[in-house]
């Protein structure tokens, strides 16, 4: 949280100086016009800020604030409920993280994780593979082009439910498998189930977004490439991997940031409480629907501080471009970003 | 490299909607528990499937123009209407008057004052069910009236059976050994014996506490003390991971919900099915979609060491603390639960109804033959644990209940835990 309070003047100073400011000033100049800047730059955007205080800070802060407290818990002697909630601090924590639901949270905590980082990686390779043989230019390709993105179009909530069909017990899954898989109550199978739903539905993504990348490479250096003698695969992976870098790096972000927060897919195909493929999102689900807003609040909590980790481990270590700040770089030197991209993480 | 700084901070917004959807919760109450006032007022139920409840609340609307009834539908998933009712409580809306609860749900409504206090004195509930009475009332004051009742019924292939010259039978016991005889039958090629409701959900709760009741055992005592370390409650779960472990219940069973039990019956894969009365019409359907029509025919749940106990399903209408036209509310739960309502939903919907009377009328005996065996299914019937805290205290059940018919847990392990689990849940209330 704290990282946020220096937000407001900072960005401003960043994201509007390249504007204002000659190439090649002197450090003093800058510093008599930044503040004028800076100032007229947080007014201007401070409607913004206030706008995403109310709808980003508040919620994080009220959760925050909400998981500190338990309500509920006792009976007078009526047996009616204790009206009001109690303060417990850090209780519900440790509960969660060693007590006695510690059990649930962590198979829940590994359970997110390994649907992250199975179905990421499939996805980022069949998106890949889409990506390129959606590139090609053969007759059809709009209609490969359209079709690759039907499952991506449809909602979730409908995929998982065509996926149960074909994986219940006298489905078309174990139909095609000559087997009685019980897809719904064998730990592993489900697991199997979760994931060929997933990437099912999400490689597409992947591959549109790199398709995207794909079409802002020059055919100039794959020409060049050629001319110089190398082979298909010399030419994918050190020509077009590193170009299409950018574009695939945001969209495995995303990615991953939507598969930590998995919930309607593994809620409708397998379904609630099953401890093979119960995520952190359902774990918070299931304790707000049996009135638990603290420990409801705690796990939203703890995943969204999960998920803002990863996020911030991955921005670092591979440098995603998440706010399109290589666009800006691109005006200020086209050269440079093609030298950067063919190099290793910046 | 200074917009780095930009970059956390962007990847944290991205985050927080991931928190944003929970909040909420807690509030002073003012709680109005006097019935008065009256007017126009909602009533929340379940989807109308059949059109017997759109069809009753016309009546009343049109004999009480400045006092109309407006239904809302809430989705046909019970745990949804839970929740949606649960929500309309802690933001204390009075968007919903008359509740038509599950009657699990019974306790925890009134516990959290949710609903308000109804008048003993004003209902005569003489013709009522007793053991449909048992859920309308908490800490023996009443806080809702039954308004629809359901129990489980052994379907049989009453054609098999003949032909073994087997009456049906009212032990698990003499289930299996009838099943001995059936499946070497020719015609009974690929069946197999029995299935009921194993799938992790309510049903599970509902086929475990059915077993435990049904040899001898309780889950929690009359005291409101949690009692599955008995030795009758390890006698019912290990009858259920037996069926599993020798095949009497095929393995495909333990994904089963009411739908796919369903489907194994009328496919003609089943001998004996645990289920409701809704099946009952679609097992009979002549129209080909059903093999088994007039071939089968109900009977009481069978017992293990004693009698069969059903569990005791069925809704309450209750009266939400929130709402205005508390005394209209009064008046619409009366003529809702009346006998000629409820003879009426039990024609048009098949919906199983609170007053004996009706079971024993021959009208309806022609038009439903399972009525008199049902009104013996729900006069023996036990309802499910009475906890304020039931959303708790059922998922701790199917936890440890699916963990031994998986076969992850020893019986008596998982009952162990239950037991230690259970004592928590109800400890703390």
């Amino acid at each position: 949280m704290s990282m946020t309070t220096d937000t407001p003047t900072n960005p401003e100073v960043d994201s509007g100086s390249p504007g204002h400011t000659p190439t090649g000033s002197r450090k003093g100049r800058r510093s008599g016009s930044v503040t004028g800047t800076a100032r007229l730059a947080s007014a201007l955007v401070s409607p913004t800020l206030l706008v995403l205080a109310v709808v980003v800070m508040y919620p994080i802060i009220a959760a925050l604030y909400q998981s500190l407290f338990v309500s509920g818990q006792r009976l007078d002697a009526q047996g009616f409920v204790v009206e009001g909630r109690q303060f417990v601090g850090l209780g519900t924590y440790a509960d969660i993280l060693f007590g006695p639901a510690a059990e649930r949270f962590w198979n829940a905590f590994w359970n997110t994780t390994f649907f992250t980082v199975v179905t990421v990686a499939l996805e980022t390779v069949l998106g890949m593979a889409m990506a390129l043989v959606m590139h090609q230019a053969f007759r059809g390709r709009g209609l490969v082009r359209a079709s690759v993105l039907v499952p991506w179009a449809i909602p979730t909530a409908v995929s998982a439910l065509l996926w149960r069909w074909i994986f219940a017990p006298d489905g078309v899954a174990n139909a095609i498998l000559d087997q009685q898989v019980l897809w719904s109550s064998q730990a592993f199978a489900s697991k199997i189930a979760v994931i060929t739903a997933e990437v099912w539905k999400t490689a597409p993504f992947v591959g549109l977004l790199v398709l995207a990348g794909l079409q802002v490479i020059s055919r100039e250096v794959h020409e060049a490439a050629t001319v110089d003698g190398a082979s298909a695969w010399r030419r994918f992976w050190h020509i077009t991997l590193p170009l299409v870098k950018p574009a695939l790096v945001v969209a495995v972000l995303f990615r991953m940031l939507d598969a930590l927060r998995m919930f309607d897919l593994p809620f409708i195909l397998i379904g609630q409480q099953k401890d093979s493929v119960e995520t952190l999102s359902m774990l918070a689900f299931s304790e707000a629907t049996n009135v638990h807003y603290g420990p409801a609040a705690a796990y939203a909590t703890l995943l969204f501080a999960y998920v803002a980790l990863i996020a911030f481990v991955f921005v670092k270590l591979l440098g995603a471009d998440v706010i399109g700040e290589a666009r800006s770089q691109v005006t200020k030197s086209r050269g440079a970003r093609f030298r950067r991209g063919k190099g290793s993480a910046r | 490299m200074k917009t780095l700084r930009w970059r956390p901070v962007s990847v944290m917004m991205v985050a927080a909607f991931v928190v944003a959807g929970c909040g909420g919760g807690g509030g002073d109450s003012s709680t109005s528990s006097e019935i008065s006032g009256r007017g126009p007022i909602t009533f929340a139920t379940g989807k109308d499937v059949t059109g017997a409840v759109t069809q009753a609340v016309e009546t009343w609307n049109g004999s009480h123009p400045d006092q109309r009834v407006r239904l809302i539908e809430l989705p046909a998933d019970g745990d949804q209407q839970r929740q949606q009712m649960v929500q309309n409580a802690q933001t204390e809306s009075g968007a919903f008057t008359v509740l038509d609860l599950d009657n699990v749900w019974n306790a925890e409504f009134a516990a959290n004052r949710w609903v308000v206090e109804l008048p003993k004195d004003e209902f005569d509930f003489s013709p009522f069910l007793e053991s449909a009475m048992k859920t309308a009332r908490y800490r023996d004051r009443l806080f809702s009236v039954p308004a629809y009742s359901d129990g489980g019924l052994l379907y049989y292939r009453k054609d098999l059976l003949n032909k073994v010259d087997a009456q049906p039978p009212t032990t698990r016991k003499q289930m299996r050994e009838i099943c001995a005889k059936v499946l070497k039958l020719p015609a009974a090629e690929g069946m197999s014996c029995y299935a009921g409701q194993h799938a992790k959900y309510e049903g599970l709760t509902v086929n475990f506490a059915e077993a435990v009741h049904g040899a001898g055992g309780q889950i929690v005592n009359d005291q409101g003390q949690p009692t599955v370390d008995s030795q009758e409650a390890l006698r019912g779960l290990e009858t259920m991971v037996e069926g599993f472990r020798s095949g009497i219940i095929p393995r495909a069973a333990i994904a089963y919900k009411e739908q796919p039990n369903k489907r194994a019956f009328i496919g003609g894969e089943l001998v004996f099915s645990r289920n409701w009365p809704f099946m009952w019409s679609q097992a009979n359907a002549d129209d080909g979609s059903s093999k088994v029509a007039g071939k089968f025919a109900v009977a009481p749940l069978p017992g293990i060491t004693g009698k069969g106990v059903s569990s005791l399903g069925g809704h309450n209408l209750a009266i939400s603390s929130f709402a205005e036209n508390k005394a209209t509310a009064l008046d619409f739960i009366k003529f809702y639960t009346s006998k000629k309502q409820q003879r009426q939903r039990l024609v048009k919907g098949s919906l199983a109804p609170t007053r004996s009377a009706l079971y024993d009328d021959p009208e309806l005996q022609r038009k439903y033959p399972y009525l008199d065996t049902l009104k013996k299914s729900i006069q023996s019937a036990e309802p499910r644990p009475r906890v304020v805290n039931y959303g708790d205290v059922t998922l701790a059940i199917q936890d440890e209940v699916y963990a031994a018919i998986s076969g992850d847990k020893k019986p008596d392990k998982a009952l162990n835990a239950l037991q230690r689990r259970l004592e928590k849940l109800i400890e703390q209330k």
